[in-house]
């Protein structure tokens, strides 16, 4: 027998097979205190709870101020208590923080351009409502152009609203938006080059990609807005909002190529051979047999892709873009609200905004993995 | 039917091999045409802007201060010495964040799994708040919420009289070394070879004999033992000189500035929580089969995570986690938005502002990460291949 020390030498005793009974406290006892480890373990996660949970819900809650005109109210001296979360502060930069400067009696032409696109995407995200393809072009086709002159405005009698002045939860969901809508189609073109058996074409592609995908969003920015305006003619004047989303759309546009090659990767070759053999060229081969089933088998990583991409709109606050994160920014300055709570205030404003968002996107990609799961093992 | 006829009687712009290279030349002319307007463009707009060219500015004089810097740096250093400044702090802030994500990743990765309901759960929740929540919003709380309200350095909270937290920075001990010193050094770096060399013995002589050789221990004794044995017969040569409150501010100590903590607190908390989730699905991805056979085998069930799961669940784990070491670094970019000296906030940022020489300056901030990244992914296709099934 060789001497190796972690094997067992000896048979074990048999044990008794366990008598399932109903006990008292059986999930306390199972799940949490089954072990000295496990109770340690369970205690210390108490405390932690304890420790940030509690004193989250007293601040947030319990000893929120509610009402008030300034921030003589969200002082402790005023209020006769501990004070948590002032949110006459929220109140009173609610504008801001959503429309940023964009002129006060246009802004419901903003809300309007929310409605719409609330009631186009609503039936596009339910798997049961039919007529998918007439809902995506007018979600992904006529609503940004609508949109576009709504809220830009100069045509029908509308006002211009300088986009110098746009701001606020509007720039992000804007920034966002055009993000999704442009880096889908690029990013496919991408994923396709960089698959093509065109030598030119894939080279380009994988140096774009790889290019894009190495450095920073903040250097893509900051390569839009400082470094793009010297390649064009002196006399275009370009919009600094349209340089972020330049910059933007081709950041999101190589990530997006790299999700959508693993969808093309999935697929068998011989699929590709029976579109061949049907005689269908390359764009129909892949416009009618290939894409419909890679990009189905790639929709979470796609949603996972706009999450990144929502979350990552906050950047542009650096060049000077004032986004929700950027209005916060600047509302804190406003000295009329300068207490020792609007700073936690105003964060879990913003926080709340953007879990919310992030989380419902992300419990949706879950939703349709199940879902794509399940038709694939039927 | 003639089919060799009927091939030469298609037309010749049918044919696929002519158009593959026709569209190839017509996107390359397009792309070429682009870039000499484009250099064409610059040109004339440098020269209106009188805006200087070249490289050049990188011996000029940078004329601007930086709040932290590991080599030696002041006003008059130049715009080169600038670069290497905030290369440096990225670097450092970068590596350090690495390895506190890593841990605290696989803290809460393997805190998911556990079977206590409450800590999986509290993990749970970790992961989905973190994750949804953009970074640049994490790392701006750290440092205006957080250490923004700290109090003043008269106020300075204390802990245990030796660091020292104040809104200027946390105050720590500072190490210093007597000259005796240097041979626990030489003992730490013998304790280095020694072990490396010990482990590449032990495993061909595990594969001989079939004997193992307890590594683990032995090196965890070359790596700190040693250096400890020699400083206590050094006569201890190592003392921490403690930070005091003189007046309004401390003496002595190392402090490490508010930006530096905000921005690893923001990318340590960030990252942790998607190393957290590739470790989940690491361990998840090694089949029940072999923790069954492990047991079955008769190992503990500590020996059967070191011996079968981890290294299994390594496979799977490690990719996307260099992936995630790539994106801390990149993220550790968002310095400039609270004013941390990294590469991108002391080059991109003050040097771009005062040169004006956008192309150059964005070109080589992004060449410096693109380097990194390519150096990276070059590096991982090594270890991918090390480690990768090897089916006989």
């Amino acid at each position: 027998m060789s001497s190796i020390s972690y094997v067992r030498r000896s048979l074990t005793e048999i044990e008794p097979p366990e008598v399932p009974q109903a006990r008292r406290f059986a999930f306390a006892r199972e799940h949490l205190f089954n072990s000295p480890l496990n109770a340690a373990l369970t205690l210390a996660s108490m405390v932690l709870i304890a420790l940030v949970l509690w004193p989250a819900v007293r601040f947030l809650l319990v000893d929120a101020v509610w009402d008030g005109a300034s921030r003589v109210d969200c002082l402790p001296q005023s209020a006769g208590h501990e004070v948590g979360a002032c949110w006459p502060f929220i109140k009173a930069k609610f504008r801001q923080l959503m429309y940023g400067f964009y002129p006060e009696p246009e802004q419901w032409r903003v809300n309007l351009t929310y409605a719409l696109g609330a009631i186009l995407l609503a039936p596009l995200l339910i798997p049961q409502i039919p007529y998918k393809g007439v809902n995506a072009f007018l979600f992904f086709g006529v609503f940004p152009l609508v949109a576009f002159f709504f809220l830009v405005g100069g045509v029908f009698g509308l006002a211009h609203a300088e986009t110098r002045l746009w701001g606020g939860f509007l720039v992000t969901l804007v920034i966002s938006f055009t993000g999704i809508i442009c880096s889908l189609p690029l990013g496919i073109l991408l994923a396709l080059g960089r698959r093509s058996g065109l030598p030119v074409v894939r080279a380009l592609s994988i140096a774009f990609i790889e290019l894009w995908r190495g450095v920073p969003l903040i250097t893509v920015l900051f390569f839009a807005t400082y470094m793009l305006p010297f390649f064009l003619p002196a006399q275009w004047k370009i919009d600094g909002l349209l340089r972020v989303l330049i910059g933007v759309v081709l950041f999101a546009a190589a990530y997006m190529a790299e999700v959508v090659r693993g969808g093309l990767q999935a697929i068998p070759r011989g699929q590709f051979e029976a579109a061949t053999a049907l005689g269908l060229g390359y764009w129909r081969m892949m416009g009618l047999v290939v894409l419909p089933q890679a990009l189905r088998l790639v929709i979470p990583g796609i949603v996972n892709s706009f999450i990144s991409l929502f979350k990552d709109t906050s950047l542009v606050l650096i060049v000077a873009i004032f986004d929700l994160l950027g209005q916060l920014r600047a509302a804190f300055a406003d000295p009329t609200w300068a207490t020792p709570v609007t700073l936690f205030t105003g964060f879990a404003f913003a926080g709340l905004i953007y879990f919310s968002v992030g989380f419902a996107m992300s419990r949706y990609a879950q939703l349709m993995e199940r879902r794509l799961n399940a038709s694939i093992s039927r | 039917v003639d089919y060799a006829s009927a091939a030469r009687r298609v037309a010749f712009y049918r044919n696929p091999r002519f158009r593959s290279g026709l569209a190839q030349a017509l996107l390359a002319v397009v792309l070429l045409w682009l870039a000499y307007a484009f250099v064409l463009n610059a040109k004339a707009n440098i020269e209106a802007q009188h805006i200087g060219q070249g490289f050049g500015f990188l011996a000029n004089t940078a004329g601007f201060g930086v709040n932290q810097s590991l080599i030696a740096y002041n006003e008059s250093d130049t715009y080169g010495r600038v670069f290497l400044v905030g290369l440096l702090n990225t670097l450092l802030v970068a590596a350090i964040g690495i390895v506190l994500a890593t841990i605290l990743g696989f803290v809460i990765g393997i805190a998911r799994l556990s079977s206590n309901w409450l800590l999986a759960r509290l993990a749970g929740g970790y992961v989905e708040l973190v994750r949804n929540l953009p970074v640049l919003f994490q790392i701006l709380f750290w440092y205006l919420a957080v250490l923004g309200t700290l109090p003043g350095p008269r106020q300075s909270i204390s802990l245990w009289g030796e660091v020292y937290v104040n809104n200027r920075g946390i105050i720590i001990p500072a190490p210093v070394f007597e000259p005796l010193a240097s041979y626990a050094g030489y003992a730490l770096l013998l304790g280095v070879f020694v072990s490396l060399g010990l482990r590449y013995w032990a495993k061909i002589r595990r594969e001989q004999t079939g004997q193992p050789f307890p590594v683990g221990a032995t090196m965890l004794f070359l790596l700190f033992g040693l250096p400890v044995i020699v400083l206590v017969l050094t006569g201890w040569p190592l003392r921490f000189d403690t930070p005091q409150l003189r007046g309004f501010n401390f003496v002595g100590g190392i402090r490490l500035i508010p930006e530096f903590m905000a921005l690893l607190l923001g990318l340590t908390v960030y990252t942790a929580a998607y190393i957290a989730e590739i470790v989940r699905a690491g361990i998840l991805a090694v089949p029940r089969g072999q923790t069954e056979a492990a047991s079955a085998l008769g190992l503990s069930r500590g020996l059967a995570l070191r011996l079968v799961v981890v290294p299994q669940a390594l496979r799977v784990i490690v990719p996307p986690l260099t992936n995630q070491y790539l994106n801390l670094t990149k993220n550790s970019s968002l310095a400039v938005a609270i004013g941390y000296p990294d590469l991108f906030a002391v080059f991109a940022g003050t040097a771009l502002n005062q040169t004006g020489q956008a192309i150059e300056i964005i070109a080589i901030t992004m060449a410096v990460y693109l380097s990194i990244s390519l150096l990276t992914s070059v590096l991982m296709n090594w270890y991918n291949a090390r480690i990768a099934l090897v089916h006989r």
